[in-house]
């Protein structure tokens, strides 16, 4: 009686378990990092040396193989936060919790990343290093919005009600993920109109999208590397007096 | 799904609409505010502030671009395709201000209803392109006699 077909079911359950899902991210681990590795060298030996130069910014305009990438993920890092969040709340899953509170400072980072790139290029480019227009601003309070995830988890001392105030916050959040994404339709911005996400065909030459592609996709698994890494972290931590920790921890030392 | 954990969902998803709606209303409240810049039919409409500062956007026209005293004066006109706005300014303009460009200036109308900026930004457009697909589009557009490339 269940619209959820059966093995999806079965691997919901079993990453619910914390010391499975500990074993289950260092498999995961290092195919991990080769994809990365694979993903992000490629892409930036296409971006930075074969992709041509622009009509109109020559090879200023090459930081967009960071740029772009990091403000995408500054998004979607939020949207998976959020979700988990949610998923923690009403399921009381543990794992979710971890992987909410894992993602917060990486996605900070990323949103940090994606506003001092756009910075240093719109100094050369528009001329200055920041204006308030919606994109910007939107972009900055997403920034905020984490680092207060962040701190809100850093002040509860029960682990357990910090992960349900930060899915809050986080849920609240969400509704700044549209704001950001359709600010420079909805607005006049000084930042430009979307050039890859939308529904036109994108307005960038082929040869420098792949590269662009590639970024993008060696940033998904370098979350992916960096946030199980972190979950690795908090699940001992909150697990420091069960039995599979103590196991672990005597394995280790042995 | 259990009764409280559907209970729970029910009260996330009120919760997220909620929010949604003051967010959405007080957006729409503050509409104006979050413009970043008046186009030129607005300004020519007189919707502009008459006596503070505020923010022109616009595309500078070909062939406007001109230095009366051959110093760092230089003066242009804006347009949205519809009106137009004669701008002056003294400064170094960004890399990416040329005819064609989309540009936005910080500044205030004179009594002659010329815009005098303080500061000039370019706007970039999204488009992406090698120089040489830029110079066949232009002679495509030539041909066809319609813009190939789009920018604001």
């Amino acid at each position: 009686m269940s619209i959820v077909p059966a093995p999806l079911l079965r691997f919901y359950h079993r990453m619910a378990s914390p010391p499975h899902f500990y074993s289950f991210a260092d498999k995961l681990l290092p195919w991990f990092v080769v994809i990365f590795v694979l993903l992000a060298v490629s892409g930036l030996y296409m971006g930075l040396y074969l992709a041509p130069t622009d009509y109109q910014q020559g090879d200023s305009y090459r930081i967009i193989y960071i740029h772009v990438p990091a403000a995408w993920m500054s998004l979607f890092v939020y949207v998976v936060m959020a979700i988990s969040g949610a998923i923690g709340l009403i399921w009381r899953m543990k794992i979710a919790d971890v992987v909410a509170i894992s993602s917060a400072p990486i996605g900070a980072s990323f949103t940090f990343i994606a506003l001092v790139t756009g910075s240093l290029w719109g100094k050369p480019m528009w001329g200055t290093w920041w204006v308030w227009d919606a994109r910007l601003t939107s972009e900055l309070i997403l920034l905020f919005l984490y680092l207060g995830v962040i701190s809100l988890y850093g002040a509860i001392e029960d682990k357990r009600t910090a992960s349900r105030a930060i899915s809050i916050l986080a849920l609240v959040g969400v509704v700044n993920i549209p704001i950001i994404h359709y600010s420079v339709e909805w607005w006049n911005t000084l930042h430009q109109g979307a050039t890859v996400a939308k529904m036109d065909k994108p307005s960038i030459h082929i040869d420098m999208l792949i590269p662009l592609l590639l970024m993008a996709t060696a940033f998904k698994f370098y979350y992916g590397i960096a946030m199980l890494l972190v979950a690795k972290v908090e699940i001992l931590k909150r697990e420091e007096n069960s039995q599979w920790v103590q196991k672990l921890v005597e394995e280790t030392n042995e | 799904m259990t009764p409280l954990k559907k209970q729970r969902l029910i009260l996330i998803l009120l919760m997220m609409a909620g929010v949604a709606t003051a967010v959405t209303f007080a957006l729409k409240a503050f509409n104006e505010n979050l413009m970043y810049f008046f186009s030129t039919t607005e300004v020519v409409a007189g919707k502009a502030p008459e006596q503070a500062k505020f923010r022109l956007g616009g595309m500078v026209v070909e062939g406007s671009i001109e230095r009366p005293d051959n110093g760092l004066m230089v003066r242009f006109v804006l347009t949205d395709y519809s009106k137009q706005v004669t701008v002056e300014y003294i400064g170094i303009l960004p890399d990416l201000f040329r005819e064609g460009q989309g540009i936005v200036a910080n500044g205030r109308l004179n009594k002659q209803n010329v815009f005098i900026a303080e500061e000039v930004l370019a706007k970039h457009d999204e488009n992406y392109m090698p120089p040489e697909v830029a110079e066949s589009l232009k002679n495509k557009e030539k041909d066809l006699g319609e813009p190939q490339i789009t920018g604001q």
